[in-house]
């Protein structure tokens, strides 16, 4: 079986490459992209936390009480879903209004 | 406090009303009838009478309220002489002797103080009832012509309103019963005459005798009030007949030593006594106090008719009459002094001797002045001196009847004098026109040297300098000359009221009234008294010089060629034709009195006149001393007819005559030529005369430059020194505080209040930097935050394992 810390490592990298690609892309979508990687490796972690909280007994008949990560990780992929849509409406908006998708560029709310 | 119904059929309250007319006249003009609108005076509104006001913002008062003011002053003088002559007729009717015992009075309480109410009220009595017909007859006199003599002044107006008052004051002084109201008429004449002296404010040396008038009058009235005071707080009465008809007072009064001096001999009715005659040596211009009169001339001459006749130096002098029993009877017991019979009392010792010295002293001024009417202000200190000096000698009723023939007379001078003066302006003004269109010739030049000096004179007084063409003295009588053929009826009217001062024999009033002065001095010498020969000697002389001054006087004014152009177009006509005709009737009328006033008063044993003026008994003298007690030391007989005394009279106002008529009517003087007077005197005499015996000058080291100097000094070390010093270290001890407080103020209440607001503003400024509005610099802040949250977090937890 393969040992939690793996799947943390992988988690913790996807998520390490999220945060570089939203911080560093020039491009709203690949931005989005990112943040999707991030949830992904979030959802690995609950995924992974889950499986070693659970007998393996219980693995073909689990209880209710006993589903909790991977009804975590269903959310998240909603959330994600919803988010990719909202970001990307925001991002057509923006792209209407200034022909660029550059979050460099969108600072409408600078202080 | 109930106050007496006038009833106009009762010559008890009667005299109420006679000094009402006036003062109400003043009230009226003052209130309603003055209304003027203030202009730049032109030409047309002074017309040349007075140039001062060139240019110059003045009230011009409308035509209709001239008029109006003119007719109210008039009618209030035209009132009081018809109750004053109504109530002498019924005086006449009583009879002297009856009239003297129940003189008309009435009087009304007015305070009451302690137990002893203090009354004011009129009394008519023998003595005032004269002046009751001498003060209205001049003072009529005097505002006709005041009609023609103030018509180009801008100001008429307020003249006849403060005239009207002055009059007022003078009648109210008259009809008094009581020491205190003839001081308030008294008070109220000084402030008269120096509201009239300085009418003409604008130039400095009329304000200046203004307040000289005031001031040196003022000091005298001090000591009067100081004499009022004294004789309320020992009789608890003020009024006449109360303290001078009752024996028992003036018994008292002689027999209790004076508060002060009293070791000395003095009596109470001693000190009270020369304390009143001060008060007289002010108001009649005696000699220690007699430097104001002189001066009281740069006034509107109506004024100084007003001062010098009718109203205020008479007043002195009939104050003294009326308390005369008083100044007798403060020997050692009443009756002890009996001026007749050479015991003199301190306060008639000091008259006489006073009187005698004022009546030569400045009859030797009159001789140098050129003035017109500067002699004659000097005459009237003359003429006054006679006066005090024949109360000196007991000689009362003389010095009453000289009062009110020289009023006559002296009234009649001032006025011609200001007719002169008026004519003299119109010629120099006709001169002035006249040059401006034909420029200057030859005539002319001549003309500017002869008034040369007397140019640098008004330079001197005016303190005028710059001008192009040099003052013009109209006032001056070396530029005078000829004038006789130009005024006539001044000239003769001048003349009548000239020999009439001079004494001439017979024919003028002053004839009588001063030989009556002379014929009582004459009696004490006889009998041997000290002063009643220094005084007929005295007088004798001032009389000599009166006579010389005013032959002078009209020799200079009259006679000869006019010596400058200005006398050649010498006319009275006016821009008004009133202006010849009321300044002409009122002299003709005194210089009726002028000449016959004297006829009341003829001695009854004199040769010949005495049976058909006096058959009986001198009309004047037989009234008068029923005024006073009746004892022996008042009701004594006119003098015996005396030839000495008569022909003395003679000898020095003929001779006085001849020799002006000699010196300058004869070989009148010419264009240029010096007065004859300074070759015979010597210059430095002559100058001493002119400069009135550099008395001013003394005065002035004496009392002006020390008063300037205190003055001077309070200023610098009280005012300056204590008061401004201890302002000062106020105001900087304060200045100091405030500055305390501005600092705090600044510091601590803006540094904090003001420091809040802006380092949370700079905080906010500084955080807004943060805020780039870029998402991706947020989310860099955002995950380093974690990171360090984290790793503070594995830190401590890290420690807390530790620690476990």
């Amino acid at each position: 079986m393969v040992p939690l810390w793996m799947y943390l490592t992988v988690a913790a990298g996807l998520f390490c490459l999220g945060v570089f690609g939203v911080l560093s892309r020039r491009n709203g979508v690949a931005v989005l992209m990112s943040i999707e990687l991030m949830l992904n490796a979030v959802n690995i972690n609950a995924v992974a936390f889950w499986r070693y909280n659970t007998t393996i007994a219980s693995l073909t008949q689990p209880a209710p009480s006993e589903l909790n990560g991977i009804v975590f990780a269903a959310f998240l992929l909603v959330v994600a879903a919803a988010e990719a849509a909202v970001g990307l409406a925001i991002i057509i908006t923006v792209y209407r209004n200034r022909r660029s998708v550059d979050p460099e560029e969108a600072d409408t709310l600078r202080g | 406090m109930e106050l007496p119904l006038i009833d106009i059929t009762n010559p008890n309250t009667l005299p109420w009303l006679i000094p009402f007319g006036p003062l109400l006249a003043f009230f009226i003009i003052t209130l309603l009838t003055n209304r003027a609108k203030w202009l730049p005076a032109t030409d047309e509104h002074y017309g040349g009478h007075h140039p001062d006001y060139d240019g110059m913002d003045v009230p011009i008062v409308a035509d209709w309220s001239r008029v109006v003011s003119i007719i109210v002053g008039i009618s209030g003088v035209v009132a009081a002489l018809l109750i004053s002559l109504n109530l002498v007729g019924q005086a006449l009717a009583i009879g002297a002797g009856t009239f003297g015992e129940e003189v008309f009075a009435s009087s009304i309480e007015w305070m009451a103080l302690g137990d002893t109410p203090f009354r004011i009220g009129v009394m008519i009595d023998p003595l005032n009832m004269l002046l009751l017909v001498m003060v209205p007859i001049a003072v009529l006199c005097i505002f006709v012509y005041s009609i023609g003599y103030m018509a180009n002044d801008p100001r008429q107006s307020r003249f006849f309103a403060l005239i009207s008052l002055f009059a007022g004051a003078m009648l109210t002084l008259t009809v008094a019963d009581n020491l205190l109201v003839l001081f308030t008429g008294w008070e109220v004449m000084g402030v008269c005459s120096y509201m009239l002296i300085g009418f003409w404010f604008e130039k400095e040396s009329a304000y200046k005798a203004a307040i000289k008038a005031f001031t040196v009058t003022r000091v005298a009235d001090v000591v009067m009030l100081l004499g009022i005071a004294y004789l309320f707080a020992m009789t608890g009465t003020l009024n006449f007949r109360d303290i001078l008809m009752n024996e028992a007072t003036l018994e008292m009064l002689a027999g209790t030593p004076a508060i002060i001096l009293g070791s000395w001999g003095f009596s109470a009715a001693g000190l009270i006594g020369t304390l009143l005659i001060v008060g007289t040596i002010g108001k009649s211009a005696q000699f220690p106090l007699h430097v104001w009169l002189p001066d009281a001339m740069e006034g509107p001459t109506p004024v100084s008719a007003m001062i010098h006749a009718a109203a205020m130096v008479s007043a002195g002098i009939y104050a003294v009459i009326r308390m005369y029993p008083l100044f007798v009877g403060s020997g050692d017991a009443f009756g002890a002094a009996d001026p007749h019979h050479g015991l003199l009392s301190q306060p008639l010792l000091l008259m006489a001797i006073v009187g005698s010295f004022t009546a030569l002293f400045s009859a030797t001024m009159a001789v140098a002045q050129n003035d017109v009417k500067a002699v004659l202000a000097y005459s009237t200190i003359s003429q006054l001196g006679f006066m005090m000096a024949a109360l000196g000698i007991g000689a009362y009723v003389a010095a009453a009847f000289h009062l009110i023939t020289h009023a006559f007379f002296k009234a009649l001078l001032f006025m011609a004098s200001g007719s002169v003066i008026h004519a003299m302006e119109h010629g120099e003004h006709h001169v002035h026109e006249h040059h401006h269109h034909a420029l200057h010739s030859g005539h002319h030049d001549e003309h500017d040297e002869s008034t040369e000096e007397a140019a640098e004179d008004m330079a001197e007084e005016h303190g005028v300098s710059g001008h192009a063409e040099p003052p013009f003295d109209p006032q001056d009588m070396r530029n005078m000359g000829g004038l006789s053929k130009k005024i006539p009826v001044t000239f003769y009217t001048f003349l009548i009221g000239g020999l009439s001062l001079s004494g001439f024999p017979l024919i003028t009033a002053g004839f009588w009234s001063k030989d009556e002065i002379l014929a009582d001095a004459w009696l004490g010498t006889m009998e041997g008294f000290g002063p009643h020969a220094l005084v007929f000697f005295v007088l004798a002389i001032a009389a000599f010089l009166t006579a010389f001054y005013t032959m002078r006087q009209i020799g200079l004014t009259f006679w000869g060629a006019p010596r400058t152009e200005a006398a050649d177009h010498a006319t009275l006509g006016g821009p008004r034709n009133v202006v010849s005709f009321t300044m002409q009737l009122p002299l003709i009328v005194l210089s009726f009195f002028a000449l016959f006033a004297g006829f009341v008063g003829v001695p009854t044993d004199f040769p010949i006149l005495g049976s058909i003026f006096s058959p009986d008994h001198s009309f004047f003298h037989h009234w008068v001393i029923y005024a006073l007690p009746h004892n022996e030391v008042f009701h004594v007989d006119a003098p015996p007819f005396n030839w000495i005394p008569l022909l003395t009279s003679f000898a020095v106002a003929l001779g006085g005559i001849w020799l002006g008529w000699r010196m300058y009517w004869r070989k009148p003087l010419q264009v240029g030529q010096e007065d004859p007077l300074i070759n015979i005197l010597g210059r430095s005499v002559y100058t001493t005369l002119q400069r009135r015996y550099y008395i001013d000058e003394l005065y002035g080291v004496l009392f002006v430059a020390p008063a300037k100097w205190v003055a001077k000094q309070v200023n610098v070390f009280v005012d300056k020194g204590l008061i401004d010093g201890f302002l000062h270290f106020v105001a900087r001890a304060f200045t100091w505080l405030g500055d305390l407080f501005k600092v705090l103020n600044k510091w601590l209440i803006d540094g904090v209040g003001d420091g809040i607001p802006r380092a949370i503003y700079d905080l906010g400024g500084w955080l807004r930097g943060a805020q780039t509005g870029r998402v991706q610099q947020y989310l860099l802040a955002v995950l380093i935050t974690i990171l360090v949250i984290g790793l503070f977090f594995a830190l401590t937890a890290g420690g807390a394992v530790a620690a476990q």
